[in-house]
């Protein structure tokens, strides 16, 4: 009996300490993540912390002193620039690690090492797309150049010299959350960073799509739905201006009208994590001609996912050379977006095409050669190892052409046919050193700096906007843009010879850019760069309405101030609809609408066309516009069977202004002929029934239906470290363009004036620890789209009471 | 009584200085080793180990998470309670540290008991 009860209680003591040790009955091991000593509660940041410390380093060459102010904003103070770098290192890891290392398996393709088997073919797709290869060829770069090396060296070891700090104890919750530890940071993971956000940024295509639409439409309705070009484009280069004629001759392939333009098959690619087309931004700067103070103002606002913990992390840099401020990617040394003592710098995405595919033939399933030039090749081959976490490795053989990898074959994808194989050629792949470019931006002082900096950037393609305190404004839309005849890379390519290779790069010269234009100030929102007198083929995912109201505003301001500038940036008004509204009241048939139909028209008329958060003709007007592209759009592209992607929204309106009898609004599966009365009328009905259920739940107005939300970077995984239902207007194509889950990730406004008069917030806050009170405190000033001014600290300020924490870094 | 609170204070202890090195199951450890040395009633032994570690782990847990205004107990609770209720989680946590220790001294008062006969 004794050796019964004896045995009984040693297994169920062992039971318990398996049960609450690992994950194998429970999903966390509740006893390691909930134990005082080394789970979850050593997370639990006291919130009067005492942020000071003396560190002792290896590997620092002066002394650096790292001042916090009460935002937990770190001014360094250091001897050596690239001390500096090592320090901006340990404190990005201090803060941020987890994100760190998360966004650089995710580049990498290394997710279902944390995650397990869920991710296996984003990290395949990550892997085929050659973001590893695409990082390997930038690091060679930045190897190659002693001061860019020196600066990641630096960098990489502040990393590594916080993570060995490390204990178990210690480590940041995700950790302890998902059960794995960090490893060494590396120099390539700072360059897989970079190919991460060129991935966001440029990776957005519609080759695959947009072959199969020409197929169904044929080549006169393909230009009509998927124009690029709209009346109403507000050029992000001030229309009227001359550009240098292209003396390059791009021949056409001959064989471009057969197998080009007249395609037979369709593509049965479905790109499951294509990156989101509203990643863009926008900047303006106005000239001092425009201002009050008289000195140029610059605004930039980047729309990105929203995440926590934060994609940015605000910080100042002060060396002997330069002393800049602004936002950095914990990831990657120096400011991204800021300013320095003479010069303001801000980005927003080009949106132009860099990405094609081409259809290789591979000799057999071995994909080991491929036809090209009449001669079979052999492919590189790389073997991907993708790791899994409680799971045997999945192996990945992804062959290399001279284009690129092949991203897409009947391996990975399996409706594709033998013959169907896709080599990607993406500007993302060249060996080019972009970070440089910041390294020369933090220290430029005027506009030949800027100049001479931004050429080392080839990708992903930026409006760079630049003000000096000297009272310069420029702005250069920058990257290496393919050079390609009118319609290349639209559609997927043939790939057996070389005849529809890009012709390299438009000459950088070329490249659409302003300085100090006579109408006193420069913008750009994502417009497509130039109109149609800019002499080069420029595809690319553009954005139309932005813009509009940016300039239109711009135009007429005068006497501008830094809070001008701050209220522009929080701009509510929907120009969309501005246009598109009387279209929907002129055409609907009120004569057969219910009462609750009449009610929802009424709101549409009603709506002051601000999307602010208290607004229900906002959701309302969506509501049926999206119904009316669809009952227009949806028997012509039938989505489901193919991959096909929707014409963006100004070209309905467009074609409608012109023409009410615009021949894709009639329904071709019925008999009768639709009227755009009976479409706009029927579009409305339809929406109703959506509204109705909407009111129900008291989610009319568009603050409570866009439901704003900053997700942790686990999404709906960890919603409890997530910050949901955050009450703000804007919107696709605001100014504000504040959507669900995405927007502005940073608003800045720099006024160059001396000091310089500065502003920003993000939606998040320094620390990524969401045990911290600095986790997410600037979320509720960003969601009233207020802001804080920066606090640019000098030597003598050493005493100030801003000064909150110091951490003095010392060698040992 | 005295064997009682010796027992409690022991592993409370043992708990506290084995946890700055060991990893959190030596919570089992320290409930066990003071069960073993001082005969007690098993169910006395039991809840000698279970409120020293539940003293130990709730009173800590409440010390961190008042000092954090309970900022990551209201997310934490959500996460793993499916309830925001920071109170509950330190309740939790101390019960789960509780009964660690508990079945452990538990165990080691049967095996105390298995070998001296």
């Amino acid at each position: 009996m004794k050796y019964f009860i004896f045995t009984f209680f040693l297994l169920v003591n062992i039971g318990l300490i398996i049960v609450l040790d690992t994950r194998k009955v429970l999903p966390l091991p509740l006893g390691k993540f909930l134990s005082v000593q080394e789970g979850i509660w050593r997370n639990a940041e006291p919130v009067d912390k005492n942020f000071n410390e003396d560190v002792k380093v290896t590997g620092l060459n002066g002394k650096v002193d790292v001042y916090f102010d009460e935002r937990l904003v770190p001014h360094i103070f250091a001897e050596q620039e690239n001390d500096a770098f090592f320090v901006q290192g340990y404190i990005h890891a201090k803060f941020r690690l987890w994100q760190m290392e998360f966004q650089t398996h995710a580049a990498a393709g290394r997710v279902s090492e944390i995650v397990g088997d869920k991710a296996i073919n984003f990290d395949k797709t990550q892997r085929r797309t050659g973001m590893v290869f695409a990082a390997e060829n930038a690091l060679y770069a930045i190897e190659q150049d002693p001061a860019s090396k020196a600066a990641v060296d630096a960098y990489t070891a502040g990393i590594n010299s916080f993570i060995n700090t490390l204990n178990t104890a210690d480590l940041p919750i995700e950790y302890k959350l998902l059960g794995y530890k960090p490893e060494k940071w590396t120099n390539l993971k700072t360059a897989l960073f970079t190919k991460q956000m060129t991935n966001n940024l440029a990776g957005y295509d519609r080759d695959f799509e947009f072959t199969n639409a020409l197929k169904v439409l044929g080549e006169e309705n393909f230009r009509i739905l998927y124009s690029d070009l709209p009346d109403s484009l507000y050029p992000v280069i001030p229309k009227g201006t001359q550009y240098k004629a292209n003396d390059i001759a791009l021949n056409i392939p001959a064989t471009a009208d057969s197998l080009y333009f007249k395609r037979t098959d369709t593509i049965q690619i479905a790109e499951e994590y294509k990156p989101n087309p509203a990643n863009g931004s926008n900047n303006w700067v106005v000239s001092g001609t425009r201002t009050k103070s008289g000195k140029p103002i610059l605004a930039n606002d980047p729309h990105l996912g929203l995440t926590l913990p934060a994609i940015w992390y605000e910080i100042q840099i002060k060396t002997p050379e330069y002393n800049s401020y602004g936002v950095s990617f914990p990831g990657i040394p120096g400011v991204v977006i800021g300013f320095n003592d003479s010069i303001a710098f801000g980005f927003t995405n080009a949106g132009r095409d860099v990405k094609d595919y081409y259809q290789i033939q591979f000799k057999d399933d071995s994909r080991e050669e491929y036809l090209f030039n009449n001669k079979w090749e052999k492919a590189n081959q790389r073997i991907e190892r993708i790791g899994i976490k409680d799971s045997k490795d999945v192996f990945d053989t992804v062959s290399y052409t001279v284009f690129g990898p092949v991203t897409y074959d009947k391996s990975f994808k399996t409706a594709l046919t033998d013959n169907q194989s896709y080599a990607l050629r993406w500007v993302a792949h060249d060996t080019s050193n972009i970070l440089k470019m910041w390294l020369l931006l933090n220290r430029a002082k005027n506009y030949d700096d800027y100049l001479n900096a931004i050429k080392y950037f080839n990708v992903p393609g930026q409006n760079m906007m630049f003000a000096s305190k000297s009272g310069d404004i420029a702005l250069w839309q920058q990257a290496n843009f393919p050079l390609r005849w009118k319609d290349q890379g639209l559609f997927v390519m043939p790939g057996i010879d070389s005849s529809y290779m890009w012709h390299g790069y438009i000459p950088q010269e070329q490249n659409p850019h302003s300085l100090n234009p006579e109408q006193g100030f420069l913008s750009s929102a994502n417009q497509r760069a130039a109109d149609s007198t800019y002499p080069y083929f420029i595809p690319g995912s553009y954005e139309v309405y932005r813009a509009i109201t940016i300039n239109r505003k711009l135009n007429e301001m005068y006497n501008v101030t830094a809070e001008d500038m701050q209220s522009l940036q929080n701009n509510n008004y929907n120009v969309f609809a501005e246009e598109a509204r009387p279209i929907l009241l002129q055409y609907v048939d009120k004569s057969i609408l219910s009462q609750d139909e009449l009610k929802y028209l009424t709101l549409v008329e009603n709506w002051n066309l601000q999307n602010d958060p208290n607004e229900k003709g906002t959701v309302c007007f969506i509501a049926w516009w999206d119904s009316l592209h669809a009952n227009v759009f949806s028997d012509d592209l039938n989505m489901g069977e193919i991959p096909l992607i929707k014409p963006e929204k100004f070209v309905l309106l467009e074609a409608l202004e012109k023409d009410s009898a615009f021949k894709f609004v009639d329904d071709k599966r019925t008999p009768e002929i639709e009227t755009l009365v009976m479409q706009v009328t029927s579009a409305l009905k339809k929406a109703s029934t959506q509204l109705d259920s909407l009111e129900k739940e008291n989610k009319l107005e568009w603050g409570k239906f866009k439901n704003t939300t900053v997700y942790h970077l686990l999404k709906t995984n960890a919603m409890a470290f997530a910050r949901p239902g955050l009450l703000n207007g804007g919107g696709n194509g605001i100014i504000n363009a504040s959507q669900h889950d995405h927007g502005p990730s940073w608003r800045m406004v720099i006024e160059m004036t001396t000091p310089t008069n500065a502003y920003g917030v993000y939606p998040g806050g320094q620390s990524g620890n969401p045990g911290s009170k600095f986790y997410d405190n600037f979320i509720d000033k960003w969601t009233k789209g207020e802001y804080y001014k920066l606090w640019v600290m000098n030597d003598n300020d050493i005493q100030d009471k801003n000064v909150k924490w110091k951490m003095s870094f010392t060698s040992n | 009584m005295k064997k009682f609170i010796v027992s409690l204070v022991a592993t409370g202890l043992l708990a506290f200085a084995m946890g700055l090195v060991l990893p959190w199951w030596s919570i089992s450890i320290a409930g066990f080793i003071p069960a073993f040395l001082i005969p007690q009633k098993r169910y006395f032994s039991f809840l000698s180990a279970f409120f020293a570690v539940f003293i130990f782990w709730g009173s800590f847990a409440t010390f961190i998470s008042v000092a954090n205004d309970h900022i990551l107990a209201h997310r934490i609770s959500i996460l793993v309670l499916k309830k925001d209720d920071p109170n509950l989680l330190i309740l939790f946590t101390a019960l789960l540290g509780g009964l660690v220790a508990g079945i452990s001294a538990v165990t080691s008062r049967s095996l105390s008991i298995l070998i001296r006969k």
